[in-house]
């Protein structure tokens, strides 16, 4: 449906094609979150594996800091609708992760925590060969607490709210089982290039 | 089971108002919004070429309210979607809405209080919202609003919260001009919170909304002020 007097202010194409629908490019780094930011510190930080409840392996910051790291640059898409192109994490990819618990994945499904008890589910498959971080540096710095630091999950190729801030743990979940925002109408996959922003998308 | 995808509607544009010097309001017809007070809808405007842009805006009518659906819409300068709304869009002119979205910055007078609102320019809207379904209910859970402004002339609905306060019982409303008047160069502070926290009670939910850098510095505030965290949901507008 065309409105009536609206033009609008289209992107070039080399941007406009980097532009998942419904998407426009911002230059700022908006913060989005349910609450505060909890006062998670290096010293207070922790990641913990899990098989359901039973935990794998727990990670402090320093026996984390010390895991292969990974580096990844490319562009981010938050459902709220604004992209972000070109940011630069790097940390400890999911991959890196199971192979230093010394474990391969039990499900085909996981649920990742963070201190704010926030949770979000992803298949396991979206996660491996490369396709997820547990970042700990944004743009060669720590991360802003405000941007999820000390630790932040990284899965770019789904909506932003898919990596979680302040993440302390991932679960393997036996089912695929729906996170905070998932049980409340958002999407249970979440891919931008599929505009999956809601149940039923 | 394949759920139901949420579908864009054609909404009619019924009523326009102006609210502020830089914000009006909408009313769309037809729609009284079965949405819980403090959600959002998405706006979608189609250009001739099949350009599309879309933004999210808090409905700010209590939910059911037979006068329409109402958004308030501050006209940004360069603001893509909002300068069409504060300088092209006229009675009778169609957009497309779909919602109502949004699952925790919501509340419903069946969720009770003590509650304690704190908005920053147009984030009152979705807190206006909690007010109009408080009084809708005639619930008389007691809230509080603290209501941040450069400017009186800037505040959204000055007037009906200034009744509200007057006339409802058990809500309050503490309208703080930043650049105006005895609060000149004041920004919502600590003292501020704990004087709300003292006279609303201990809230059982609070509500901030408004602009990146608000919100964020008045959650710590509240967390400062030992407010739980879990109790407390932000909604950030940008900025
Ligand atoms: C959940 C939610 C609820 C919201 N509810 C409301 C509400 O009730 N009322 C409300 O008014 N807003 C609300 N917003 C904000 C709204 O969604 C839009 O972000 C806002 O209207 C700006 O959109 P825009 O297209 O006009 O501006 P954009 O085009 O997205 O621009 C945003 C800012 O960047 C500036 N800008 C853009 N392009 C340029 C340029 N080329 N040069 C210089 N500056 C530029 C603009 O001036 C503007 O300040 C809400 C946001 C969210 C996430």
């Amino acid at each position: 449906m065309v409105t009536r007097g609206f033009s609008g202010r289209p992107p070039a194409a080399e941007i406009a094609e980097r532009l998942p629908p419904g998407q426009y490019l911002t230059d700022d780094f908006p913060v989005l979150q349910l609450g505060p930011t909890p006062r998670v510190t290096e010293e207070t930080w922790s990641f913990t594996l899990r098989d359901g409840p039973k935990p794998l392996k727990r990670w402090t910051w320093s026996e984390f800091a010390k895991l292969p790291r990974t580096r990844w640059k490319g562009d981010i898409h938050c459902v709220t609708k604004w992209s972000k192109f070109d940011t630069a994490w790097a940390g400890v990819s999911v991959d890196d992760i199971l192979s230093d618990a010394g474990v391969t994945a039990p499900t085909a499904f996981t649920l990742f925590e963070g201190f704010d008890d926030y949770t979000t589910n992803v298949p396991f498959a979206d996660l491996t060969g490369g396709k997820a971080i547990v970042a700990t540096s944004y743009e060669g710095k720590p991360i802003p607490p405000d941007h999820g630091g000390p630790a932040r999950l990284l899965v770019p190729h789904l909506y932003f709210w898919k990596s979680p801030k302040w993440v302390k743990g991932l679960r393997f979940t036996r089912k695929d089982e729906g996170g905070f925002w998932e049980l409340r109408g958002y999407h249970m996959y979440g891919d931008p290039w599929r505009e999956q922003r809601f149940t039923g998308d | 089971m394949a759920a139901e995808k949420m579908p864009w509607r054609t909404a009619r544009i019924g009523a326009i108002a102006p609210v502020t010097p830089r914000v009006k309001s909408f009313r769309f017809e037809g729609l009284e919004g079965r949405h819980r007070a403090g959600q959002h809808v998405e706006v979608r405007l189609t250009a001739p070429d099949g350009y599309s842009a879309q933004r999210s805006y808090s409905i700010a009518s209590a939910p059911g309210d037979a006068a329409g659906l109402e958004l308030m819409i501050e006209g940004l300068e360069e603001g893509e979607v909002s300068s069409y709304f504060a300088g092209i869009a006229e009675v009778g002119d169609e957009v497309e809405l779909r919602g109502p979205i949004g699952g925790s910055f919501v509340w419903s007078p069946e969720d009770e209080g003590p509650v304690l609102l704190i908005g920053g320019g147009s984030g009152v809207v979705p807190l206006l919202s909690m007010l109009r379904a408080r009084f809708s209910a005639r619930s008389e859970t007691p809230m509080l609003l603290i209501y941040s402004v450069r400017n009186a002339a800037e505040a959204i609905a000055r007037e009906e919260l200034q009744i509200r306060a007057r006339d409802e019982p058990g809500f309050d409303l503490t309208l703080l001009t930043t650049r105006e008047g005895a609060t000149a160069g004041r920004r919502v502070d600590r003292v501020m919170i704990e004087t709300a926290l003292d006279h609303v009670g201990k809230p059982r939910h609070v509500f901030v909304c408004g602009s990146n850098g608000f919100v964020g510095s008045v959650s710590d505030l509240l967390v400062d002020a030992s407010v739980k965290p879990s109790i407390i949901r932000t909604e950030r507008f940008g900025g």
